[in-house]
């Protein structure tokens, strides 16, 4: 389980996190959705430790979280996908298993996780250069799940892909979440995306957590309708609270 | 009150700063594990070998114009003979290192930080951290090695072909005979000219690749952050390779 508690950060005077209170229990899918620049990313890199956070806590299993104990059992898939100019698809999806077993091993279990993305082995020898749009998304995907982390984020998985090309995407994740039992925590503004990959759904607007609720609920919620300019179904969670 | 604050912001800027790229570059040196050989190897083809063309043609023509300068001017003071020591002292103590460097810091300070600048801006940085891998180790270990060892290699080529150089034109078109020409060199040249000059260039290539590295891993984003990345890379490697020099010869000369 995840649990972040009074994440606060801010760049320069200007608030970007104010004061995060969410958790994520084993083996949920959660969404957090907002509108850009409203910190989804940010919120990501406090919980990796990539950006410090001015305050509050983030929890692993109950305890702080150990960054290197977490790296080891985590798995992500970049925006852009962030593949490894300099080395071939298969090197990029074996690069933490080549670091404790030998070349054959790693390109076998690479082949395999290229393969449940849906790529063949006729791409284990390109350069990332070489791929389109939706094949280094996959390929991204396959690296996030090389090693069968315990848990994996998703950090905006459609963007720039055509509605049909995001759509097989969203069914790859939600597939491997399900399969895998891993915890996983997807940043996105696509609500298509969030009805294919979330159990939950949080909105995240103005440093805060505007609303968190199941996905079923979500079109019932008014902080979401509001997010989407639309009107919301009656017996929404936020018109019951 | 404003004007010490108008200095001391500044001083302690730079403290800070210098302070930064000290740690930065500690840790770089300091991150050699299993697997550096083989990073390292590769850094020396692109840093060492690959720059090899553009340090032999500078040297080559910096000695051949030395010699020139040194023939015209020595004959001022009926001192033209003294063009094969002057240049053989010359190319190993000063330009061969400085020029070779300064060469080294436009190819390799500006390709280190466009590559790692662009690992930042498209989040390659990151992922390397999320599959626990340490980036100083990966990026900047290899190439801050690489730099060290092959800077003085390219010093010592640079050094040949530029006394080379000076031969040629000696030779050629100064009227000197080729095997005085060449015993002249050497008889005038000290070993501790020339190992001060290797001493420099693995100095250089320090400055050089940790510039690169540096300003490489700092880039702000989307390809203006990239481009500011490189010509700070450079013009930093460059203006450290000449304070560098000043202070080396100082230590060495004087």
């Amino acid at each position: 389980m995840i649990t972040l508690r009074g994440l606060t950060k801010s760049f320069g005077d200007k608030p970007v996190l104010d004061g995060i209170d969410l958790s994520v229990a084993q083996g949920e899918s959660l969404c957090v959705i907002g509108q850009s620049g409203t910190g989804k990313s940010v919120l990501l890199r406090c919980i990796l430790g990539l950006a410090a956070p001015d305050a509050g806590q983030v929890l692993w299993q109950g305890a702080p979280l150990d960054r290197r104990r977490f790296m080891a059992q985590f798995g992500m898939l970049f925006q852009g996908a962030a593949l490894f100019d300099s080395l071939t698809v298969w090197q990029n999806v074996a690069f933490r298993l080549r670091q404790r077993m030998d070349d054959r091993r790693a390109r076998a279990i690479a082949l395999d996780k290229l393969a449940r993305v849906g790529l063949g082995p006729e791409v284990a020898d390109l350069m990332p250069a070489e791929l389109s749009g939706g094949m280094a998304k996959r390929v991204g995907l396959a690296r996030a799940i090389a090693d069968d982390p315990a848990v994996i984020f998703f950090d905006e998985p459609t963007t720039g892909l055509d509605p049909i090309r995001a759509r097989a995407i969203d069914a790859l994740i939600r597939g491997i979440v399900t399969e895998t039992g891993a915890t996983a925590i997807t940043i996105t503004h696509d609500m298509d995306s969030c009805r294919i990959i979330g159990d939950r759904v949080a909105l995240l607007a103005q440093g805060r957590i505007a609303h968190d609720g199941p996905v079923r609920d979500m079109d019932r919620a008014p902080a979401l309708a509001a997010f989407l300019g639309r009107v919301p179904l009656h017996g929404g969670p936020d018109a019951a609270s | 009150m404003t004007p010490i604050r108008a200095i001391g912001r500044p001083a302690l800027a730079a403290t800070r700063a210098i302070g930064a790229v000290a740690l930065f570059a500690l840790r770089g040196l300091a991150g050699l594990g299993p697997g550096s050989g083989a990073a390292i190897a590769r850094q020396l083809v692109q840093i060492g070998w690959l720059s090899l063309p553009v340090v032999g043609l500078t040297a080559l023509f910096t000695g051949a114009a030395l010699a020139l300068q040194i023939h015209s001017g020595g004959a001022r003071f009926q001192a033209s003979d003294v063009v094969p020591a002057i240049v053989a002292i010359g190319m190993v103590r000063e330009l061969g290192p400085v020029l070779g460097g300064l060469m080294v810091a436009a190819r390799v300070a500006s390709a280190i930080a466009a590559e790692i600048g662009t690992m930042r801006v498209t989040e390659q940085i990151d992922a390397l951290v999320t599959l626990s891998a340490d980036p100083m180790r990966w990026l900047v270990t290899p190439r801050l090695w690489a730099g060290m060892l092959c800077v003085p290699v390219l010093v010592a080529v640079g050094d040949i072909i530029g006394i080379m150089g000076g031969w040629l034109v000696g030779t050629t078109s100064l009227g000197f005979n080729s095997a005085s020409y060449i015993a002249n060199s050497w008889a005038y040249l000290e070993a501790w000219d020339v190992t001060s000059g290797l001493i420099k260039g693995a100095v250089f290539g320090l400055v050089v690749t940790l510039s690169g590295c540096w300003f490489g891993m700092r880039a702000g984003r989307g390809a203006a952050g990239v481009g500011r990345a490189v010509t700070n890379a450079v013009v930093a490697a460059a203006v450290g390779i000449l304070a560098a020099n000043f202070v080396l010869t100082g230590l060495f000369f004087e």
